[in-house]
């Protein structure tokens, strides 16, 4: 049954959250402590139990595929949601700062991506790279 | 038209699906016929959202979008954290355990250096622009972390409400240039395998940004990305108000 892959999606969301929640309260912060990181390794986890004992049906597997796919149109929501008006409004402060710190960390990002392409990066995810775009 | 109104009156989420599945659709046709490719449909799409967004301010004078527009309320719930949350952990179905392990002690060290990095920016282009007070330093500079970072230090330090905006606009804009510049400077930054795309989360933090930026480059990097990124915002959180406004404090 598909709803059952999207009951499993929902409780390792919730689960996570509530890891994520609790740490933060447990290191005394305000703020929700990589819960959407704790949900996708409890998914993850138990996608990799499921499917080894064979109990993951396609539909199921049907009722987490399709929210994935809905990433792209949610994001583009969330894009026509964001307050691009202050983004302009605001003074250079604001736009310098941001800016700048984009710049530095697209150059750190640079530099640390090219350390892990001279260590030789899996060919494996290259060659599905190439076959996906094919298709 | 009275009906049309009616129907997407009351059903606001559906006809915000309507909304963004005809956005996705014409960024798609322009992507192939106009661009020849050269420019993903989905970063044209996020683009366009940017843009209706800024036109939905600019109609409404409040902060959220084209979601204060009447008709595209819908665009909220479903652009929302929730969403946004549930559908990032709906992608980790792809992610190859393999994969994500070899990014490793890069990663974390990407995680600390996306926090220290743009906290520094932020505070040295603050310090430029005559803020002394290590309390408003330290609020810019965590703005540029991520704009939930900024406000949270801001809140936990104490500083004055008009520093606290300053601080999340830093943190917006930061989020905006992320989606923008992701897939142009994609090439520069070598974003074409799962571990650059976690070092890319670790460093570009915020997660609507990473998210937005990785969808509109590559589909499949967009777990491996958010995968660290969401620490970004608890890492910050952590940070800001302690370690971070000591070191402040101490300097100035």
């Amino acid at each position: 049954m598909v709803i059952l892959g999207t009951t499993l999606l929902a409780l390792c969301y919730l689960l996570g959250i509530m890891i994520g929640d609790a740490l933060g309260s447990l290191i005394g912060v305000k703020a929700n402590v990589g819960g959407v990181g704790f949900a996708m390794m409890l998914l993850i986890g138990s996608l990799h139990y499921l499917h080894e004992r064979g109990l993951m049906t396609v539909g199921a597997e049907r009722g987490i595929t399709f929210w994935a796919a809905m990433y792209i149109p949610v994001v583009v929501a969330m894009a026509a949601t964001q307050n691009v008006l202050v983004a302009f409004k605001s003074g250079m402060v604001a736009v310098l700062g941001a800016a700048g710190s984009v710049v530095v960390c697209a150059c750190v990002i640079s530099l640390f991506n090219r350390v892990i392409e001279r260590r030789g990066v899996d060919p494996a995810w290259q060659n599905t790279m190439s076959s996906a775009e094919i298709k | 038209m009275d009906l049309l109104y009616k129907a997407i009156a009351d059903n606001q989420l559906v006809a915000a699906f309507a909304t963004v599945g005809i956005l996705l659709w014409i960024s798609g046709y322009l992507s192939r016929h106009i661009f020849r490719g050269r420019i993903q449909g989905s970063a044209i799409a996020i683009l366009g959202g940017l843009a209706l967004a800024y036109w939905g301010g600019v109609l409404t004078g409040r902060t959220r979008g084209l979601s204060d527009v009447t008709g595209f309320a819908g665009l909220a719930l479903m652009g929302g954290t929730m969403m946004r949350d549930f559908c990032i952990v709906a992608t980790a179905s792809e992610v190859r355990v393999s994969e994500a392990k070899k990014a490793g002690w890069l990663g974390l060290l990407a995680l600390l250096l996306g926090t220290v990095l743009p906290f520094v920016v932020g505070v040295a282009v603050a310090r430029a622009y005559g803020y002394t007070d290590p309390v408003a330093l330290t609020t810019i500079g965590a703005g540029a972390v991520t704009y939930i970072v900024g406000p949270v230090t801001g809140a936990a330090i104490g500083a004055s409400s008009d520093v606290m905006a300053l601080s999340i606009a830093t943190g917006v804009i930061k989020a905006i240039l992320v989606m923008i510049f992701t897939p142009f400077l994609a090439r520069f930054m070598r974003l074409d395998n799962p571990q650059a795309a976690m070092v890319f989360g670790g460093l570009a933090g915020t997660v609507s940004g990473v998210s937005a930026g990785l969808a509109a480059t590559d589909r499949r990097l967009v777990p491996y990305g958010a995968l660290v990124a969401t620490f970004h915002t608890g890492l910050g959180c952590l940070m800001g108000p302690s370690v971070l406004f000591l070191i402040v404090k101490a300097i100035y």
